[in-house]
């Protein structure tokens, strides 16, 4: 907007001057003043494209180039459509007029000058593309100097050749010794490269075309009238278009002596982001094979192969290949072949070795390919498989292929061990919080609160070990005088354990409500797990029913631990080894065969202790178990006590003997104490 | 830990489990006992002599061949316990499914 002021300033200055020297009157404005409009001009331009070109962070190095040419292309057709004007209009008294002729020099100069300054502008990004201190120092120095030469410029000092010729020549030379900076052009890919010599090349016609135009406007109108204010020899002028010239012209042949050379610069490039892309693909693939996947990629477009594949030892002796326009067969046909050739270091590391497996591969008949490269690729030291790529050129492996590939092969060994250690982590973590998950389920599915009974008081005690099992205990009132009791020991650990348990407490509590005996609440309890235990789970339980009006325990044993029981009359603890097998281990109805109700009777004093095999299997530091006689011993000493410290006594025993803290299998006692 | 030795007497197939099975070690045994199948052997002796411990995982690769075996026709007989691991059989009830004797002379003659 300024600039459009300014030059409207300038036209009406310089026609204002031309009107008062034809009239003969002496002009009421100073000589000077279209000089320094004309610099404001410039100024404002300068600003403008600073703003434009030199802040845009988002325009990359051809759409730089593009701005200038459009530039150029606007300023040259206006230019154009003026000349053909005047074609059009032939001399006409208007096209001879000197007003008319000043205006449209005017038109062309601004045009000109507003081109010159976007390319300034443009080349200065250019320039300073790769920056050092000391470019920017020369930089900025070059501007100064030309800001001088504006100044100089625009309040007409007296004209000094000498002086002219010197500042001239320093800013030629300092235009030279900058236009050496040309780092922007590696850069730029193959394509890039052409669009910009073309861009290049329109820039320069422009720069030419507008030289041209103004040159012979100036002596049309010299021819005129004299006393022409001639913008030509402006220092600033000839500066500038010197400077964008010689850096067009440079710009132009250094792109032209790079295209051979820039496919090289292109793939160093390519495999710099492959490199990344390996080492990044740990943290954004969800799989080892997308790992496998993305090297075999990136080393087949790294080194141009015409063919790939790798082949990776699974657990076992399988192994999995990937290929690249290589079949399956083929490649087990050439790893077959070199196998047999050379049982030692086949695929191994070493150019050497490498370049004796494509002298191998020759022998084998039928082959496409003549030259063949083979990285190991480790995980903690272990070979975990090869890469393998393929060429139909004979020797089409050059040493830096190989140092590149064998990077990539190490990188994505580090990338999988890093997934392995990743996925071994959330693996654990996951199994963490299964078992908490659990430990919960197991503490919730076991009672709060024991049945009471002015007959008998029971305690219970339940301690599980980190890795959860399934010991579940339960008491059911089911009439005045009848409580049900149920001790079980679910096979297996962990949630599955769990889940058992929680089944076999629903089954417990729906069987035991109806008052059955113990064998048929056994037999139909072994019928309904049938159907939801997997193959070699079973669960031992115990099912009593205590009968307060006859002082009668009605009970059958399913493979579950004996009954420790304690006769106070006789002073003695006894186990009641009685027949019957765990619920789960006979899957039909055969089952009622193999399980049986006992009874006995109970006077007051009497205990009964039940237990799960994790108390009696205990083992201290020599081995040695708890067992049973243990068991009966801490029974006998404590008889006389409530239930609550025979349990207490009990624990502690147990703890006293396993030595510390730590437990390995689930600790369950529950003890019933007769009154 | 556990180590299963394998070897064949006249077409009978004798596996001896050496240390304690226990829930990771039951898999190999399970694994032993289904190669044995897989042979084709229709005659399996478990030599016990050796075997230290039995988990509540290890009996259950025992039950879990019951069925498979008295469908197929295939003799299982377990020899030699020590009584430790003879009660932990006992307890859960699989003495009255398994064949369990005392020696390798009274299991061959019970697989025929």
């Amino acid at each position: 907007m300024l600039g459009v002021i300014t030059w409207l300033a300038l036209l009406f200055t310089d026609i204002s001057v031309r009107f008062s020297i034809r009239n003969n009157v002496s002009p009421d404005s100073p000589v000077w003043l279209p000089g320094f409009i004309l610099s404001l001009y410039i100024l404002s331009l300068f600003y403008y494209y600073k703003l434009k070109i030199d802040r845009d962070e988002q325009l990359n190095l051809v759409d730089l180039l593009w701005r200038v040419f459009a530039t150029g292309l606007v300023a040259t057709v206006i230019s154009l459509v003026l000349r053909l004007l005047e074609y059009i209009l032939g001399t006409t008294k208007l096209t001879t007029n000197v007003f008319y002729l000043e205006t449209n020099y005017l038109i062309n100069l601004g045009l000109m000058i507003a081109f010159l300054i976007a390319s300034f502008t443009a080349w200065k990004r250019l320039i300073l593309y790769q920056k050092s201190k000391w470019l920017i120092r020369l930089w900025t120095f070059f501007e100064y100097t030309l800001l001088i030469s504006l100044l100089y410029n625009s309040f007409s000092l007296p004209f000094v050749e000498s002086l002219y010729n010197i500042i001239l020549g320093g800013i030629i030379v300092l235009a030279l010794i900058l236009s050496g900076n040309m780092k922007w052009v590696a850069y730029l890919n193959f394509r890039q490269k052409w669009t910009s010599l073309l861009l290049l090349l329109l820039t320069l016609f422009y720069l030419f075309y507008g030289l041209y135009s103004i040159y012979t406007q100036v002596n049309v109108i010299s021819g005129e009238a004299t006393n022409i204010v001639d913008h030509r020899l402006h220092i600033f002028f000839v500066a500038t278009m010197t400077f964008v010239t010689i850096y067009s012209i440079f710009s132009f042949l250094v792109i032209l002596f790079n295209l051979p050379t820039s496919s090289v610069f292109e793939q160093k490039l390519e495999e710099v982001v492959n490199f990344q892309r390996i080492s990044q693909s740990i943290q954004t693939e969800q799989s080892e094979e997308s790992v496998y996947k993305i090297l075999l990629e990136t080393s087949v477009s790294t080194v141009f192969a015409d063919a790939a594949w790798l082949e990776i030892h699974e657990t076992g002796h399988t192994q999995k290949l990937f290929t690249y326009k290589i079949t399956e067969k083929e490649a087990h046909d050439i790893i077959d072949h070199l196998k047999n050739k050379q049982v030692k270091g086949i695929l191994d590391q070493g150019s050497d070795k490498t370049k004796n497996l494509s002298k191998l591969l020759s022998s084998l008949r039928g082959l496409r390919f003549r030259s063949i490269l083979a990285f190991p690729i480790y995980v903690k030291g272990e070979n975990i498989g090869n890469l393998a790529l393929l060429k139909e050129l004979p020797e089409g492996f050059n040493k830096e292929m190989t140092k590149i590939v064998s990077t990539f092969a190490n990188q994505a060994g580090i990338s999988i061990e890093n997934f392995r250690l990743m996925e071994e982590a959330i693996q654990s973590e996951r199994y963490k919080e299964e078992l908490k998950i659990a430990k919960m389920v197991q503490k919730s599915l076991l009672p709060d609160v024991l049945e009471k009974d002015l007959d008998f008081e029971i305690a219970a005690f339940s301690e599980s070990a980190d890795e959860v099992g399934g010991d579940y205990y339960d008491t059911l009132r089911i009439s005045e005088t009848e409580v049900a009791l149920i001790i079980a020991d679910v096979s297996g650990k962990g949630t599955t354990a769990a889940f058992h348990m929680s089944q076999m407490k629903g089954i417990f509590h729906s069987l035991a409500q109806n008052c059955i005996e113990p064998n048929v609440f056994m037999q139909r309890a072994n019928q309904a797990l049938i159907y939801c235990l997997e193959r070699g789970s079973f669960i031992s339980a115990i099912f009593f029913l205590i009968d307060t009006k006859e002082k009668k325990v009605r009970y059958a044993r399913a493979g579950h631990c004996p009954v420790l029981f304690y006769r106070s009359a006789e002073t003695k603890a006894e186990f009641f080894e009685d027949k019957g097998i765990a619920l789960g281990m006979v899957r039909n109805k055969s089952y009622s065969n193999f399980i049986q109700s006992y009874s006995f009777e109970y006077k007051s004093g009497d205990v009964m202790l039940l237990y799960t095999d994790g108390i009696t299997e205990a083992a201290n530091e020599k081995g040695e178990q708890f067992g049973y006689d243990r068991l009966a011993e801490v029974l006998k000493k404590n008889h006389a006590d409530d239930p609550k410290f025979i349990q207490e006594d009990l624990v502690s025993k147990l703890y006293e003997f396993s030595g510390g803290d730590n437990i390995n299998d689930d600790y369950t006692t529950m003890i019933v104490k007769f009154k | 830990m556990i180590q299963i030795k394998r070897m064949q007497e006249n077409g009978v197939d004798v596996l001896a489990p050496v240390g304690e099975i226990d829930a990771s070690s039951s898999i190999e045994l399970d694994l032993a006992i289904a190669k044995s199948v897989g042979d084709g052997f229709t005659k399996i002796l478990i030599d016990c002599s050796a075997l230290e411990y039995i988990s509540s995982a290890g009996l259950g690769v025992f039950m879990s061949y019951i069925e498979e075996f008295k469908e197929k026709n295939i003799k299982m007989v377990l020899f030699g316990m020590s009584e430790k691991v003879a009660n932990t059989f006992q307890i859960l009830g699989l003495n009255e499914l398994l064949n369990i004797v005392k020696n390798k002379e009274e299991a061959k003659k019970i697989a025929g």
